[in-house]
């Protein structure tokens, strides 16, 4: 089967490069190993909400128009939006087909699926960037008396087993998962490494506002000092709830989850805990507090301080003076680890050397410079700071799919006279 | 040195302290300090003098100062030995004297006692290229030369083990530690 472009996953980001795909009148097809939003329907946990609001949850033609703009979407009603989104679009989409490979077949690309093979001249690799569990090596040491549970497998607190949890690392996923296990009466442990700390609100705006307003969504992969970093840098610390409750180290703490160490090691059964824990924390609330004076000079300079609630800043994280730098495992105390330590995506079925040495892609703003006609969209901090919001896809996908219809024009071939 | 020492290690007196130290724990607490000042680009010295010990204040017969600073391929000018490699030196110094306190305790005579560090580290970590590379050492090899007396490689081996266990330096590295770092005006 021959097209001229091939986008691989039928998300919010797939979509929406079909979108702009169909209105240059690129001829292209969708594949998808499951349903449209495969990933929210099968691989997240049941009381997971978008960590974005209703109003900001936009893709290129197509806004909210629901009667609750401040609130965060469940997972059914993402995929219901995702479903609608995919409805408007009406893209060529070929479900429940998995690509088993993507190959260099000259200057075209062969695309390899249980349902065929399709031959195209670009491909874009819109398939998520939280395709696997990043489970540090360490594990592999956990007494086997202890469940380990990654946030893929990970649905809801009652299929713990009773007794105490260690939530291994402090990100969305990790603060959102400890928050919930420890209220279901499982008291949990949270290992801090680096984190991010936020407000939901602030003065009287949902904090993703004033990431857009004031122009920090849009910071560019090209504009930041050290753009490795940025890609790396842990989901902040959020929740969407209809409160739109904060919630960080001190919400948890008050709650009574006990605050460690980042998790340094597994030794005879016992983890080693790193005495960093201030230092994490203090570098967060810093962090928080240059991220919030940003907000309150933005909204000076823009003449508008009377429009919004007063500047506020919060109270620093609070620490034990000397956090525990060890915890037995083997006890029966701890019962589960939950490993909120990251994802990664899946590449087992690229087979074009455009991968580094740590199996991630090399790619410039998503353009893959080493194979030209590929595109990867949907990574953390792939073109903005946005990138990997849903409504970050919109941008993305406008500038990677500008750059694809360029490549496809230069490749036109020459009539000959 | 008091009668019966072959080493030059008063193990009479470490005994002794452990008695005192275990009827009243805390005179066993210590704090040690160090105090350090900044010259210029990576280079940096430190100061340590006094420190608190049984129960009081107390100082080093002088002042002792070491350097450090980072070699030329960091732009530095080299002009001592690293931080980490100070950490070598801090490991080999004190696992040195355990051999030889060990060694005294066990009537040991000891000719000679050399020790070798190798410590690998990837700068990946420090200088943010690889956010998966921790900052410190990946690996730590020490490795003894010891010749003495009368003694079988299994009593030497059972001394440099025996110095690893009664070792501060070797737990610090070995095991986490609370580290605060404050700022004040």
């Amino acid at each position: 089967m021959r097209t001229t472009t091939v986008v691989i996953g039928a998300g919010h980001a797939g979509l929406a490069v079909s979108y702009l795909l169909s209105q240059r009148s690129i001829d292209h097809v969708v594949l998808e190993r499951g349903e449209v939003a495969n990933t929210w329907r099968t691989e997240r946990w049941d009381s997971l909400r978008l960590l974005t609001p209703n109003w900001q949850t936009r893709l290129p033609g197509f806004a909210y128009d629901g009667d609750d703009p401040d609130g965060f979407m469940t997972m059914p009603e993402i995929v219901e939006h995702i479903d609608r989104y995919a409805r408007l679009v009406d893209p060529p989409l070929h479900t429940l087909t998995t690509v088993t490979s993507v190959r260099k077949d000259g200057e075209d690309y062969e695309v390899v699926t249980d349902r065929g093979v399709w031959s195209c001249r670009s491909v874009v690799l819109a398939t998520g960037g939280f395709n696997l569990p990043k489970v540090p090596p360490i594990a592999a040491a956990l007494p086997t008396s202890v469940d380990s549970v990654t946030p893929i497998d990970y649905r809801r607190p009652s299929d713990l087993r009773e007794g105490g949890v260690l939530v291994v690392g402090v990100s969305a996923t990790g603060v959102q998962l400890a928050d919930e296990i420890h209220r279901s009466g499982r008291p949990v442990t949270v290992s801090v490494g680096e984190h991010v700390r936020m407000p939901r609100v602030y003065r009287g705006k949902d904090i993703r506002y004033w990431f857009e307003a004031t122009g920090l969504a849009d910071e560019r992969y090209d504009e930041v000092d050290d753009i490795l970093r940025a890609r790396t840098v842990p989901s902040p610390q959020l929740v969407g709830t209809p409160e739109r409750l904060m919630l960080d180290l001190n919400a948890l703490t008050d709650q009574g989850v006990r605050l460690v160490g980042r998790l340094a090691g597994i030794r005879d059964g016992k983890a080693q805990l790193s005495g960093s824990l201030h230092n994490k924390c203090t570098r967060s609330d810093l962090k928080m507090g240059r991220l919030l004076t940003t907000i309150d000079e933005w909204i000076t300079e823009n003449g508008l301080d009377g429009q919004f609630d007063p500047p506020h800043r919060y109270e620093r994280t609070r620490v034990e003076k000397s956090p525990p730098l060890g915890l037995d495992l083997s006890s029966g105390e701890i019962k589960t680890v939950v490993w909120a330590t990251g994802y990664r995506p899946d590449y087992s079925w690229l087979h074009v050397p455009v991968l580094d040495y740590k199996g991630q892609l090399r790619h410039d703003g998503g353009i893959v410079t080493d194979s030209p006609g590929m595109y990867r969209i949907g990574l953390n901090f792939l073109r903005r700071r946005k990138s990997s919001f849903i409504h970050g896809a919109e941008d993305d996908a406008r500038d990677l799919v500008d750059h694809l219809a360029a490549y496809l024009s230069s490749r036109v071939p020459v009539a000959s006279a | 040195m008091s009668k019966g020492e072959i080493n030059g290690v008063d193990t009479d007196h470490l005994l002794f302290a452990r008695g005192v130290v275990g009827d009243t724990p805390a005179a066993g607490d210590y704090t040690w300090r160090a105090s350090n000042e900044w010259t210029r680009g990576t280079h940096s010295k430190t100061t340590i003098g006094g420190y608190f010990g049984l129960g009081e204040e107390r100082s080093h017969k002088g002042t002792y100062e070491f350097e450090a600073d980072h070699p030329l391929e960091f732009n530095a000018e080299d002009n001592a030995a690293t931080p980490v490699e100070i950490v070598l030196a801090g490991l080999a110094s004190c696992l040195t004297a355990g051999v030889a306190a060990v060694a005294e305790n066990r009537e040991i005579k000891l000719r000679s006692v050399k020790a070798t560090l190798e410590a690998d580290m990837n700068i990946g970590g420090i200088l943010g290229s690889d956010p998966d590379v921790r900052n410190g050492f990946s690996d730590v090899r020490v490795n003894y030369e010891i010749d003495a007396d009368d003694t079988s490689e299994a009593d030497v081996e059972a001394l440099v083990a025996q110095s690893q266990k009664i070792s501060a330096v070797f737990d610090i590295l070995t095991n986490p530690t609370n580290v605060t770092v404050g700022v004040s005006s």
